[in-house]
Protein backbone atom coordinates (compact mmCIF):
# COMPACT_ATOMS: atom_id res chain seq x y z
CA UNK A 1 0.00 0.00 0.00
CA UNK A 2 1.58 3.55 -0.75
CA UNK A 3 -0.59 5.57 0.98
CA UNK A 4 -3.12 5.58 3.73
CA UNK A 5 -6.87 5.71 2.49
CA UNK A 6 -8.80 4.54 4.86
CA UNK A 7 -12.30 4.56 2.93
CA UNK A 8 -10.73 2.96 0.03
CA UNK A 9 -9.24 0.26 2.80
CA UNK A 10 -13.36 -0.52 3.74
CA UNK A 11 -14.16 -0.12 0.19
CA UNK A 12 -11.70 -2.84 -1.09
CA UNK A 13 -12.50 -5.03 2.19
CA UNK A 14 -16.65 -4.80 1.39
CA UNK A 15 -15.92 -5.57 -2.32
CA UNK A 16 -13.89 -8.80 -1.40
CA UNK A 17 -16.05 -9.84 1.00
CA UNK A 18 -19.68 -9.37 -1.12
CA UNK A 19 -17.55 -11.53 -3.74
CA UNK A 20 -16.57 -13.80 -1.62
CA UNK A 21 -20.10 -14.89 -0.99
CA UNK A 22 -21.14 -14.48 -4.25
CA UNK A 23 -18.54 -17.40 -5.40
CA UNK A 24 -19.66 -19.23 -2.14
CA UNK A 25 -23.22 -18.97 -2.23
CA UNK A 26 -24.04 -22.30 -4.81
CA UNK A 27 -22.09 -24.22 -2.52
CA UNK A 28 -23.71 -23.04 0.62
CA UNK A 29 -27.51 -23.52 -1.32
CA UNK A 30 -26.01 -26.98 -2.15
CA UNK A 31 -24.63 -27.86 1.07
CA UNK A 32 -28.07 -26.85 2.93
CA UNK A 33 -30.37 -28.76 0.32
CA UNK A 34 -28.30 -32.03 1.10
CA UNK A 35 -29.19 -31.66 4.97
CA UNK A 36 -33.15 -31.59 4.24
CA UNK A 37 -35.74 -34.17 3.24
CA UNK A 38 -37.21 -33.98 -0.20
CA UNK A 39 -40.28 -32.47 1.23
CA UNK A 40 -38.54 -28.93 1.90
CA UNK A 41 -36.99 -28.63 -1.79
CA UNK A 42 -40.78 -29.03 -3.74
CA UNK A 43 -42.01 -26.04 -2.59
CA UNK A 44 -40.25 -22.01 -3.47
CA UNK A 45 -38.60 -20.65 -1.64
CA UNK A 46 -36.25 -23.53 -0.98
CA UNK A 47 -34.59 -23.28 3.04
CA UNK A 48 -31.40 -21.49 3.38
CA UNK A 49 -30.54 -22.73 6.58
CA UNK A 50 -29.47 -26.87 7.14
CA UNK A 51 -31.90 -29.06 8.15
CA UNK A 52 -31.47 -32.03 10.51
CA UNK A 53 -31.03 -34.84 7.77
CA UNK A 54 -27.57 -34.84 7.40
CA UNK A 55 -26.84 -37.95 8.51
CA UNK A 56 -29.47 -39.73 6.89
CA UNK A 57 -29.06 -38.21 3.70
CA UNK A 58 -25.37 -38.96 3.37
CA UNK A 59 -25.20 -42.43 4.88
CA UNK A 60 -28.17 -43.35 2.10
CA UNK A 61 -26.19 -42.04 -1.08
CA UNK A 62 -22.74 -43.74 0.43
CA UNK A 63 -24.33 -47.09 1.02
CA UNK A 64 -27.57 -47.47 -1.72
CA UNK A 65 -27.22 -44.64 -4.15
CA UNK A 66 -29.91 -43.08 -5.92
CA UNK A 67 -32.82 -45.58 -7.33
CA UNK A 68 -34.00 -44.14 -10.05
CA UNK A 69 -30.41 -43.28 -11.22
CA UNK A 70 -29.25 -47.31 -11.34
CA UNK A 71 -28.68 -47.49 -7.70
CA UNK A 72 -24.81 -47.20 -7.49
CA UNK A 73 -23.75 -46.49 -4.40
CA UNK A 74 -21.59 -43.47 -4.21
CA UNK A 75 -19.21 -44.90 -1.76
CA UNK A 76 -18.35 -47.02 -4.49
CA UNK A 77 -18.21 -44.47 -7.56
CA UNK A 78 -15.52 -41.98 -4.87
CA UNK A 79 -13.15 -45.51 -4.49
CA UNK A 80 -13.42 -45.52 -8.58
CA UNK A 81 -12.57 -41.86 -8.96
CA UNK A 82 -10.01 -42.37 -6.05
CA UNK A 83 -8.27 -45.60 -7.56
CA UNK A 84 -8.45 -43.62 -11.15
CA UNK A 85 -7.21 -40.17 -10.09
CA UNK A 86 -4.07 -41.93 -7.86
CA UNK A 87 -3.19 -44.41 -10.83
CA UNK A 88 -3.32 -40.97 -12.97
CA UNK A 89 -0.93 -39.33 -10.88
CA UNK A 90 1.24 -41.71 -9.95
CA UNK A 91 1.66 -43.04 -13.93
CA UNK A 92 1.90 -39.56 -15.06
CA UNK A 93 4.51 -38.37 -12.48
CA UNK A 94 6.65 -41.84 -12.85
CA UNK A 95 6.56 -41.77 -17.05
CA UNK A 96 7.32 -38.42 -16.96
CA UNK A 97 10.52 -38.51 -14.61
CA UNK A 98 12.32 -41.50 -16.30
CA UNK A 99 11.27 -39.84 -20.09
CA UNK A 100 12.79 -36.21 -18.75
CA UNK A 101 15.84 -38.41 -17.40
CA UNK A 102 16.30 -39.64 -20.46
CA UNK A 103 16.07 -36.34 -22.61
CA UNK A 104 18.10 -34.57 -20.70
CA UNK A 105 20.88 -36.87 -19.28
CA UNK A 106 21.96 -39.24 -22.14
CA UNK A 107 23.24 -38.38 -26.39
CA UNK A 108 21.01 -40.67 -28.24
CA UNK A 109 20.20 -40.56 -31.79
CA UNK A 110 16.14 -39.28 -32.38
CA UNK A 111 16.63 -37.73 -29.10
CA UNK A 112 14.70 -34.56 -29.92
CA UNK A 113 12.24 -36.60 -32.35
CA UNK A 114 11.14 -38.91 -28.91
CA UNK A 115 10.85 -34.98 -27.54
CA UNK A 116 9.16 -34.06 -30.35
CA UNK A 117 6.63 -36.90 -30.42
CA UNK A 118 5.89 -36.09 -26.58
CA UNK A 119 5.21 -32.61 -27.27
CA UNK A 120 2.43 -33.22 -29.50
CA UNK A 121 0.57 -34.91 -26.59
CA UNK A 122 -0.32 -31.19 -25.71
CA UNK A 123 -1.88 -30.27 -29.31
CA UNK A 124 -4.79 -33.43 -28.64
CA UNK A 125 -6.64 -34.02 -26.29
CA UNK A 126 -8.99 -36.23 -25.19
CA UNK A 127 -11.91 -33.96 -26.85
CA UNK A 128 -10.67 -33.53 -30.32
CA UNK A 129 -9.78 -37.37 -30.90
CA UNK A 130 -12.98 -38.84 -29.47
CA UNK A 131 -13.88 -41.58 -31.27
CA UNK A 132 -10.72 -42.56 -32.82
CA UNK A 133 -9.33 -43.30 -28.85
CA UNK A 134 -12.40 -44.75 -27.93
CA UNK A 135 -11.85 -47.52 -31.18
CA UNK A 136 -7.91 -48.15 -29.78
CA UNK A 137 -9.13 -48.51 -26.57
CA UNK A 138 -12.00 -50.98 -27.50
CA UNK A 139 -9.93 -52.99 -29.49
CA UNK A 140 -7.44 -53.82 -26.98
CA UNK A 141 -10.37 -54.48 -24.52
CA UNK A 142 -9.51 -52.14 -22.03
CA UNK A 143 -13.53 -50.80 -21.82
CA UNK A 144 -14.90 -51.11 -18.38
CA UNK A 145 -11.69 -51.51 -16.50
CA UNK A 146 -9.12 -49.40 -14.42
CA UNK A 147 -6.66 -49.73 -16.70
CA UNK A 148 -8.51 -48.46 -19.41
CA UNK A 149 -9.80 -45.34 -17.06
CA UNK A 150 -6.66 -44.40 -16.62
CA UNK A 151 -3.58 -45.69 -19.10
CA UNK A 152 -4.91 -43.34 -22.13
CA UNK A 153 -4.73 -40.20 -20.26
CA UNK A 154 -0.89 -41.15 -18.32
CA UNK A 155 1.25 -39.66 -21.85
CA UNK A 156 1.76 -36.28 -20.09
CA UNK A 157 4.26 -33.42 -22.32
CA UNK A 158 3.39 -30.97 -19.09
CA UNK A 159 4.61 -32.96 -16.06
CA UNK A 160 7.89 -33.71 -18.72
CA UNK A 161 8.62 -30.83 -19.40
CA UNK A 162 8.38 -29.32 -15.93
CA UNK A 163 10.69 -32.00 -15.08
CA UNK A 164 12.74 -31.51 -17.86
CA UNK A 165 13.12 -27.88 -17.39
CA UNK A 166 13.89 -28.66 -13.32
CA UNK A 167 16.93 -31.16 -14.29
CA UNK A 168 18.36 -28.74 -16.11
CA UNK A 169 18.86 -26.21 -13.41
CA UNK A 170 20.55 -29.11 -11.33
CA UNK A 171 23.93 -28.14 -11.43
CA UNK A 172 26.48 -29.93 -13.38
CA UNK A 173 28.68 -30.46 -10.50
CA UNK A 174 26.56 -33.75 -9.27
CA UNK A 175 26.37 -35.77 -12.07
CA UNK A 176 30.26 -34.81 -12.20
CA UNK A 177 30.76 -36.32 -8.89
CA UNK A 178 28.69 -38.81 -8.99
CA UNK A 179 30.48 -39.98 -12.28
CA UNK A 180 34.08 -39.65 -10.38
CA UNK A 181 32.57 -41.97 -7.41
CA UNK A 182 31.99 -44.47 -9.97
CA UNK A 183 27.87 -43.89 -9.69
CA UNK A 184 26.20 -45.70 -12.62
CA UNK A 185 23.00 -43.80 -14.13
CA UNK A 186 20.41 -45.52 -12.42
CA UNK A 187 22.31 -44.93 -9.09
CA UNK A 188 22.58 -41.18 -10.09
CA UNK A 189 19.06 -41.20 -11.03
CA UNK A 190 17.74 -42.79 -7.74
CA UNK A 191 20.08 -41.15 -5.32
CA UNK A 192 20.23 -37.71 -6.08
CA UNK A 193 17.93 -36.93 -8.35
CA UNK A 194 14.75 -38.22 -7.07
CA UNK A 195 15.52 -36.44 -3.71
CA UNK A 196 16.08 -33.03 -5.45
CA UNK A 197 12.93 -33.51 -7.49
CA UNK A 198 11.01 -33.72 -4.11
CA UNK A 199 8.80 -30.44 -3.95
CA UNK A 200 8.51 -30.52 -7.72
CA UNK A 201 6.81 -34.31 -7.43
CA UNK A 202 5.10 -33.01 -4.37
CA UNK A 203 3.63 -29.89 -5.98
CA UNK A 204 2.64 -32.03 -9.41
CA UNK A 205 0.96 -34.55 -7.36
CA UNK A 206 -1.90 -31.92 -6.13
CA UNK A 207 -2.42 -30.79 -9.53
CA UNK A 208 -2.63 -33.97 -11.42
CA UNK A 209 -5.00 -35.41 -8.45
CA UNK A 210 -7.52 -32.55 -9.16
CA UNK A 211 -6.81 -33.37 -12.68
CA UNK A 212 -7.45 -37.20 -12.24
CA UNK A 213 -10.44 -37.01 -9.66
CA UNK A 214 -12.16 -34.19 -12.09
CA UNK A 215 -12.17 -36.26 -15.27
CA UNK A 216 -15.43 -36.11 -17.32
CA UNK A 217 -15.40 -37.03 -20.76
CA UNK A 218 -13.33 -40.10 -20.55
CA UNK A 219 -14.92 -42.18 -17.94
CA UNK A 220 -18.07 -41.38 -19.49
CA UNK A 221 -17.14 -43.06 -22.78
CA UNK A 222 -15.19 -45.81 -21.77
CA UNK A 223 -17.68 -47.22 -18.29
CA UNK A 224 -20.66 -48.83 -19.56
CA UNK A 225 -21.03 -51.20 -16.64
CA UNK A 226 -21.89 -49.23 -13.24
CA UNK A 227 -19.94 -50.82 -11.14
CA UNK A 228 -16.78 -48.85 -12.49
CA UNK A 229 -18.75 -45.09 -13.00
CA UNK A 230 -16.67 -42.51 -11.16
CA UNK A 231 -18.67 -40.13 -9.16
CA UNK A 232 -17.95 -36.72 -11.45
CA UNK A 233 -19.85 -38.76 -13.93
CA UNK A 234 -22.41 -40.35 -11.75
CA UNK A 235 -24.02 -36.92 -10.66
CA UNK A 236 -24.85 -36.15 -14.27
CA UNK A 237 -27.23 -39.60 -14.42
CA UNK A 238 -28.52 -38.30 -11.28
CA UNK A 239 -29.47 -34.61 -12.64
CA UNK A 240 -31.09 -35.91 -15.99
CA UNK A 241 -33.53 -38.77 -14.71
CA UNK A 242 -36.06 -39.76 -17.52
CA UNK A 243 -40.11 -39.63 -16.47
CA UNK A 244 -39.37 -37.31 -12.56
CA UNK A 245 -38.01 -34.78 -10.96
CA UNK A 246 -34.24 -35.32 -9.93
CA UNK A 247 -33.94 -36.13 -5.72
CA UNK A 248 -32.44 -33.22 -5.31
CA UNK A 249 -31.31 -33.56 -1.57
CA UNK A 250 -29.70 -37.07 -2.22
CA UNK A 251 -28.55 -35.33 -5.84
CA UNK A 252 -27.04 -32.54 -3.70
CA UNK A 253 -25.57 -34.49 -0.77
CA UNK A 254 -23.66 -36.55 -3.76
CA UNK A 255 -22.99 -33.09 -5.63
CA UNK A 256 -20.68 -32.11 -1.86
CA UNK A 257 -19.01 -35.72 -1.87
CA UNK A 258 -18.24 -35.39 -5.59
CA UNK A 259 -16.20 -31.92 -5.03
CA UNK A 260 -14.93 -32.65 -1.71
CA UNK A 261 -11.50 -34.26 -2.06
CA UNK A 262 -10.54 -32.11 -4.50
CA UNK A 263 -10.93 -29.13 -2.71
CA UNK A 264 -9.50 -30.72 0.78
CA UNK A 265 -6.12 -31.26 -1.00
CA UNK A 266 -6.11 -27.63 -2.20
CA UNK A 267 -6.73 -25.99 0.70
CA UNK A 268 -4.64 -27.93 2.57
CA UNK A 269 -1.70 -28.21 0.03
CA UNK A 270 -2.46 -24.28 -0.50
CA UNK A 271 1.46 -23.58 -1.06
CA UNK A 272 2.09 -26.76 -3.08
CA UNK A 273 -0.76 -26.20 -5.59
CA UNK A 274 0.45 -22.34 -5.90
CA UNK A 275 3.27 -23.47 -7.19
CA UNK A 276 2.47 -26.68 -9.43
CA UNK A 277 -0.06 -24.14 -11.02
CA UNK A 278 2.33 -21.67 -11.75
CA UNK A 279 5.02 -24.05 -12.94
CA UNK A 280 3.00 -26.22 -15.06
CA UNK A 281 1.77 -23.15 -16.98
CA UNK A 282 5.57 -21.76 -17.61
CA UNK B 1 20.40 -25.75 -23.59
CA UNK B 2 22.29 -29.22 -22.90
CA UNK B 3 23.88 -30.64 -20.30
CA UNK B 4 27.45 -30.74 -20.61
CA UNK B 5 28.19 -34.01 -18.19
CA UNK B 6 26.20 -37.15 -20.09
CA UNK B 7 25.85 -40.73 -19.25
CA UNK B 8 26.92 -43.29 -21.84
CA UNK B 9 24.53 -46.26 -22.10
CA UNK B 10 23.46 -48.25 -25.15
CA UNK B 11 19.62 -49.15 -24.18
CA UNK B 12 19.27 -47.40 -21.04
CA UNK B 13 17.29 -44.05 -22.39
CA UNK B 14 15.50 -46.04 -24.97
CA UNK B 15 14.19 -48.10 -22.23
CA UNK B 16 13.40 -44.86 -19.93
CA UNK B 17 11.48 -43.66 -22.60
CA UNK B 18 9.86 -46.38 -23.76
CA UNK B 19 6.30 -45.95 -21.53
CA UNK B 20 5.87 -42.42 -22.42
CA UNK B 21 6.58 -42.93 -25.94
CA UNK B 22 4.25 -46.06 -26.45
CA UNK B 23 1.11 -44.55 -24.91
CA UNK B 24 1.73 -41.64 -26.71
CA UNK B 25 2.06 -43.54 -29.84
CA UNK B 26 -0.72 -45.69 -28.88
CA UNK B 27 -3.08 -43.42 -27.76
CA UNK B 28 -2.48 -39.91 -29.03
CA UNK B 29 -0.73 -40.45 -32.41
CA UNK B 30 -2.46 -43.12 -33.77
CA UNK B 31 -6.36 -41.92 -33.32
CA UNK B 32 -5.01 -38.60 -34.51
CA UNK B 33 -3.86 -39.81 -37.57
CA UNK B 34 -7.44 -42.18 -37.77
CA UNK B 35 -9.34 -38.98 -37.24
CA UNK B 36 -7.31 -37.33 -40.15
CA UNK B 37 -7.85 -40.41 -42.16
CA UNK B 38 -11.27 -40.95 -41.34
CA UNK B 39 -12.27 -37.12 -42.12
CA UNK B 40 -11.59 -37.92 -45.73
CA UNK B 41 -13.95 -40.85 -45.79
CA UNK B 42 -17.63 -41.05 -46.57
CA UNK B 43 -19.46 -44.24 -44.99
CA UNK B 44 -22.46 -45.59 -46.58
CA UNK B 45 -25.59 -45.98 -44.36
CA UNK B 46 -24.53 -49.41 -42.82
CA UNK B 47 -21.00 -49.09 -42.07
CA UNK B 48 -20.35 -51.84 -44.50
CA UNK B 49 -18.30 -50.06 -47.34
CA UNK B 50 -16.16 -45.99 -47.32
CA UNK B 51 -15.68 -43.92 -50.09
CA UNK B 52 -12.15 -41.68 -50.17
CA UNK B 53 -14.15 -38.07 -51.17
CA UNK B 54 -11.11 -36.03 -50.54
CA UNK B 55 -12.23 -32.51 -48.64
CA UNK B 56 -16.12 -33.47 -49.41
CA UNK B 57 -16.69 -33.60 -45.88
CA UNK B 58 -14.88 -30.31 -44.76
CA UNK B 59 -17.09 -28.54 -47.69
CA UNK B 60 -20.35 -30.18 -46.38
CA UNK B 61 -19.40 -29.28 -42.59
CA UNK B 62 -18.94 -25.16 -43.75
CA UNK B 63 -21.90 -25.31 -45.30
CA UNK B 64 -23.72 -27.33 -43.01
CA UNK B 65 -26.06 -24.19 -41.05
CA UNK B 66 -26.04 -26.24 -37.82
CA UNK B 67 -22.57 -26.09 -37.65
CA UNK B 68 -21.79 -22.69 -38.17
CA UNK B 69 -24.36 -21.90 -35.70
CA UNK B 70 -22.04 -24.29 -33.15
CA UNK B 71 -19.50 -22.27 -33.86
CA UNK B 72 -20.97 -18.89 -33.26
CA UNK B 73 -22.31 -20.13 -30.02
CA UNK B 74 -18.89 -21.09 -29.51
CA UNK B 75 -17.47 -18.09 -30.15
CA UNK B 76 -19.89 -16.44 -27.88
CA UNK B 77 -19.76 -18.61 -25.14
CA UNK B 78 -15.96 -18.47 -24.97
CA UNK B 79 -15.46 -14.62 -25.32
CA UNK B 80 -18.10 -14.04 -22.20
CA UNK B 81 -16.72 -16.83 -19.98
CA UNK B 82 -12.87 -15.23 -20.46
CA UNK B 83 -14.62 -11.92 -20.27
CA UNK B 84 -16.59 -12.64 -17.26
CA UNK B 85 -14.35 -14.45 -15.27
CA UNK B 86 -10.79 -12.43 -15.92
CA UNK B 87 -12.44 -9.26 -15.16
CA UNK B 88 -14.26 -10.49 -11.89
CA UNK B 89 -10.88 -11.86 -10.87
CA UNK B 90 -8.78 -8.40 -12.19
CA UNK B 91 -11.13 -6.33 -9.98
CA UNK B 92 -10.69 -9.17 -7.10
CA UNK B 93 -6.82 -9.19 -7.41
CA UNK B 94 -6.50 -5.63 -6.97
CA UNK B 95 -8.72 -5.15 -3.78
CA UNK B 96 -6.81 -8.51 -2.71
CA UNK B 97 -3.21 -6.60 -3.23
CA UNK B 98 -4.31 -3.53 -1.57
CA UNK B 99 -5.80 -4.51 1.67
CA UNK B 100 -3.08 -5.86 4.21
CA UNK B 101 -5.23 -7.73 7.03
CA UNK B 102 -7.12 -10.80 5.95
CA UNK B 103 -4.97 -11.25 2.61
CA UNK B 104 -4.11 -14.73 3.29
CA UNK B 105 -7.85 -15.29 4.52
CA UNK B 106 -9.23 -13.95 1.19
CA UNK B 107 -7.08 -16.40 -1.20
CA UNK B 108 -7.85 -19.59 0.49
CA UNK B 109 -11.75 -18.53 -0.03
CA UNK B 110 -11.16 -17.77 -3.42
CA UNK B 111 -8.34 -20.54 -4.69
CA UNK B 112 -10.86 -23.72 -3.98
CA UNK B 113 -13.35 -23.41 -7.32
CA UNK B 114 -10.48 -24.18 -9.36
CA UNK B 115 -10.03 -28.00 -7.72
CA UNK B 116 -14.26 -28.34 -8.41
CA UNK B 117 -14.68 -30.08 -11.60
CA UNK B 118 -16.33 -28.79 -14.57
CA UNK B 119 -19.22 -30.89 -14.80
CA UNK B 120 -19.55 -30.43 -10.77
CA UNK B 121 -19.45 -26.53 -10.66
CA UNK B 122 -22.66 -27.18 -14.01
CA UNK B 123 -24.78 -28.84 -11.52
CA UNK B 124 -24.19 -25.99 -8.87
CA UNK B 125 -25.92 -23.79 -10.90
CA UNK B 126 -28.21 -25.91 -12.87
CA UNK B 127 -29.71 -26.34 -9.66
CA UNK B 128 -29.22 -22.60 -8.14
CA UNK B 129 -30.87 -21.29 -11.80
CA UNK B 130 -33.68 -24.19 -11.54
CA UNK B 131 -37.16 -23.21 -12.62
CA UNK B 132 -39.12 -25.19 -9.44
CA UNK B 133 -36.59 -25.48 -6.89
CA UNK B 134 -33.85 -23.01 -7.33
CA UNK B 135 -33.34 -19.80 -5.37
CA UNK B 136 -32.20 -17.61 -8.56
CA UNK B 137 -34.67 -18.43 -11.00
CA UNK B 138 -37.10 -17.24 -7.49
CA UNK B 139 -35.19 -14.24 -7.07
CA UNK B 140 -35.43 -13.66 -10.53
CA UNK B 141 -39.40 -14.38 -10.79
CA UNK B 142 -39.80 -11.83 -7.68
CA UNK B 143 -38.14 -9.34 -10.51
CA UNK B 144 -40.72 -10.58 -12.73
CA UNK B 145 -38.64 -12.55 -15.25
CA UNK B 146 -39.44 -16.15 -15.57
CA UNK B 147 -36.33 -17.56 -15.90
CA UNK B 148 -36.28 -21.53 -17.86
CA UNK B 149 -33.06 -22.97 -19.19
CA UNK B 150 -35.26 -25.76 -20.28
CA UNK B 151 -36.96 -23.82 -22.48
CA UNK B 152 -35.32 -20.53 -23.72
CA UNK B 153 -31.92 -20.97 -25.45
CA UNK B 154 -30.47 -17.80 -23.98
CA UNK B 155 -31.14 -18.31 -20.30
CA UNK B 156 -29.34 -21.98 -20.86
CA UNK B 157 -26.18 -20.34 -22.55
CA UNK B 158 -26.25 -17.68 -19.89
CA UNK B 159 -26.27 -20.83 -17.18
CA UNK B 160 -23.48 -22.42 -18.62
CA UNK B 161 -21.39 -19.11 -19.34
CA UNK B 162 -21.84 -18.20 -15.77
CA UNK B 163 -21.04 -21.97 -14.63
CA UNK B 164 -17.73 -21.81 -16.73
CA UNK B 165 -16.65 -18.34 -15.40
CA UNK B 166 -17.44 -19.38 -11.74
CA UNK B 167 -15.05 -22.52 -12.46
CA UNK B 168 -12.12 -20.07 -14.02
CA UNK B 169 -11.99 -17.26 -11.18
CA UNK B 170 -9.48 -18.93 -8.99
CA UNK B 171 -6.80 -19.63 -11.73
CA UNK B 172 -7.44 -15.91 -13.02
CA UNK B 173 -7.33 -14.28 -9.15
CA UNK B 174 -4.14 -16.25 -8.22
CA UNK B 175 -2.31 -15.84 -11.75
CA UNK B 176 -3.90 -11.49 -11.48
CA UNK B 177 -2.57 -11.75 -7.85
CA UNK B 178 1.50 -13.16 -8.98
CA UNK B 179 1.35 -10.19 -11.83
CA UNK B 180 -0.22 -7.57 -9.44
CA UNK B 181 2.70 -8.42 -7.07
CA UNK B 182 5.57 -8.33 -8.98
CA UNK B 183 5.41 -5.28 -10.72
CA UNK B 184 8.22 -2.94 -8.77
CA UNK B 185 6.67 -0.69 -5.72
CA UNK B 186 8.99 1.98 -6.63
CA UNK B 187 6.82 3.05 -10.09
CA UNK B 188 3.70 3.00 -7.95
CA UNK B 189 5.24 5.19 -5.51
CA UNK B 190 6.83 7.69 -7.43
CA UNK B 191 3.52 7.87 -9.56
CA UNK B 192 1.29 8.74 -6.18
CA UNK B 193 4.38 10.93 -5.49
CA UNK B 194 3.25 12.81 -8.75
CA UNK B 195 -0.27 12.90 -7.12
CA UNK B 196 -2.02 10.32 -9.51
CA UNK B 197 -4.88 8.78 -7.83
CA UNK B 198 -5.19 5.06 -7.00
CA UNK B 199 -7.56 5.13 -10.40
CA UNK B 200 -5.48 6.85 -12.69
CA UNK B 201 -2.32 4.71 -11.42
CA UNK B 202 -4.37 1.68 -11.77
CA UNK B 203 -5.16 2.48 -15.82
CA UNK B 204 -1.82 4.10 -16.83
CA UNK B 205 0.94 2.03 -14.96
CA UNK B 206 -0.28 -1.12 -13.16
CA UNK B 207 -2.83 -2.20 -16.15
CA UNK B 208 -0.44 -1.82 -19.23
CA UNK B 209 2.19 -3.56 -17.14
CA UNK B 210 0.00 -6.52 -16.45
CA UNK B 211 -0.55 -7.11 -20.18
CA UNK B 212 1.71 -9.97 -20.24
CA UNK B 213 -0.51 -11.59 -17.67
CA UNK B 214 -3.73 -10.36 -19.55
CA UNK B 215 -2.81 -12.27 -22.60
CA UNK B 216 -1.88 -15.38 -21.32
CA UNK B 217 -5.00 -15.79 -19.57
CA UNK B 218 -7.22 -14.99 -22.53
CA UNK B 219 -5.33 -17.73 -24.46
CA UNK B 220 -6.33 -20.34 -21.49
CA UNK B 221 -9.27 -19.25 -20.64
CA UNK B 222 -10.39 -19.46 -24.31
CA UNK B 223 -8.81 -23.43 -24.35
CA UNK B 224 -10.78 -24.23 -21.15
CA UNK B 225 -13.98 -23.00 -22.68
CA UNK B 226 -13.07 -24.64 -26.03
CA UNK B 227 -12.27 -28.15 -24.64
CA UNK B 228 -12.89 -28.30 -21.13
CA UNK B 229 -16.01 -27.52 -21.09
CA UNK B 230 -17.92 -30.81 -22.19
CA UNK B 231 -18.66 -31.40 -18.71
CA UNK B 232 -20.71 -28.61 -18.14
CA UNK B 233 -22.58 -28.75 -21.67
CA UNK B 234 -23.22 -32.14 -20.72
CA UNK B 235 -24.03 -32.39 -17.69
CA UNK B 236 -26.67 -29.65 -17.61
CA UNK B 237 -28.41 -28.51 -20.41
CA UNK B 238 -26.93 -31.31 -23.12
CA UNK B 239 -26.65 -29.19 -25.50
CA UNK B 240 -30.31 -27.74 -26.15
CA UNK B 241 -33.24 -26.23 -25.39
CA UNK B 242 -32.78 -26.32 -29.66
CA UNK B 243 -28.77 -26.75 -30.12
CA UNK B 244 -28.63 -23.23 -28.28
CA UNK B 245 -25.58 -24.20 -25.95
CA UNK B 246 -24.34 -27.12 -28.55
CA UNK B 247 -20.59 -25.78 -27.98
CA UNK B 248 -18.23 -27.72 -30.68
CA UNK B 249 -16.73 -29.76 -28.56
CA UNK B 250 -20.09 -31.02 -27.73
CA UNK B 251 -20.83 -31.02 -31.42
CA UNK B 252 -18.53 -33.44 -31.92
CA UNK B 253 -18.91 -36.13 -29.47
CA UNK B 254 -23.10 -35.86 -30.48
CA UNK B 255 -22.00 -36.16 -33.75
CA UNK B 256 -20.11 -39.33 -33.35
CA UNK B 257 -21.26 -41.07 -30.75
CA UNK B 258 -24.99 -40.38 -30.64
CA UNK B 259 -25.79 -39.73 -34.62
CA UNK B 260 -22.83 -42.14 -35.56
CA UNK B 261 -21.75 -39.82 -38.50
CA UNK B 262 -17.82 -40.66 -38.73
CA UNK B 263 -16.80 -38.53 -41.57
CA UNK B 264 -18.60 -35.64 -40.65
CA UNK B 265 -17.62 -35.83 -36.72
CA UNK B 266 -13.67 -36.79 -37.69
CA UNK B 267 -13.64 -33.80 -40.07
CA UNK B 268 -15.37 -32.02 -36.42
CA UNK B 269 -12.05 -33.20 -34.82
CA UNK B 270 -9.40 -32.37 -37.41
CA UNK B 271 -11.06 -28.48 -37.20
CA UNK B 272 -10.93 -28.79 -33.62
CA UNK B 273 -7.11 -29.97 -33.72
CA UNK B 274 -6.06 -26.93 -35.82
CA UNK B 275 -7.65 -24.96 -33.57
CA UNK B 276 -5.75 -26.31 -30.49
CA UNK B 277 -2.69 -26.18 -32.25
CA UNK B 278 -3.19 -23.08 -33.70
CA UNK B 279 -3.87 -21.58 -29.88
CA UNK B 280 -0.69 -23.80 -28.21
CA UNK B 281 1.96 -22.44 -30.76
CA UNK B 282 0.78 -19.08 -29.89
CA UNK B 283 0.67 -19.36 -26.24
CA UNK B 284 4.65 -21.01 -26.56
CA UNK B 285 6.01 -17.97 -28.92
CA UNK B 286 4.59 -15.69 -26.52
CA UNK B 287 6.05 -17.50 -23.65
CA UNK B 288 9.69 -17.79 -25.55
CA UNK B 289 9.49 -14.38 -25.60
CA UNK B 290 8.53 -13.58 -22.39
CA UNK B 291 12.36 -15.99 -21.04
CA UNK B 292 14.01 -13.50 -23.28
CA UNK B 293 13.19 -10.01 -21.26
Amino acid sequence: MVENRPYLNVISHLIIIICIGIVMLPVWITFVASTHPIEALLTQPIPMWPGDRLFENYALVLTAGIADAGGVPVGVMMINSLIMALSITIGKIAISLIAAYAIVYFRFPFRMTCFWIIFMTLMLPVEVRILPTFKVVADLGMLNSYAGLSIPLIASATATFLFRQFFLTVPEELAEAARIDGAGPLKFFIDILMPLSRTNIAALFVILFIYGWNQYLWPLLITTEESFYTVVMGIQRMVNVSESLPVWHLVMATTILAMLPPVIVVVTMQRLFVKGLIETEK
Amino acid sequence: MNKRVVFRHRWLPYALLAPQLFITLIFFVWPASQALYQSLLIEDAFGLASEFVWFDNFIDLFADEHYLASFRTTIIFSVSVAGLSMSLSLLLAVMADRVIHGAMVYKTLLIWPYAVAPAVAGVLWFFMFNPTVGINAYVLHLLGYDWNHYLNGTDALILVIIAASWNLISYNFLFFLAGLQSIPRSLIEAAAIDGASPVKRFWTIVFPLLSPTTFFLLVVNSVFAFFNTFGIIHATTEGGPLQSTTILVYKVFNDGFIGLDLGGSAAQSVVLMAIVIALTVFQFRYIERKVEY
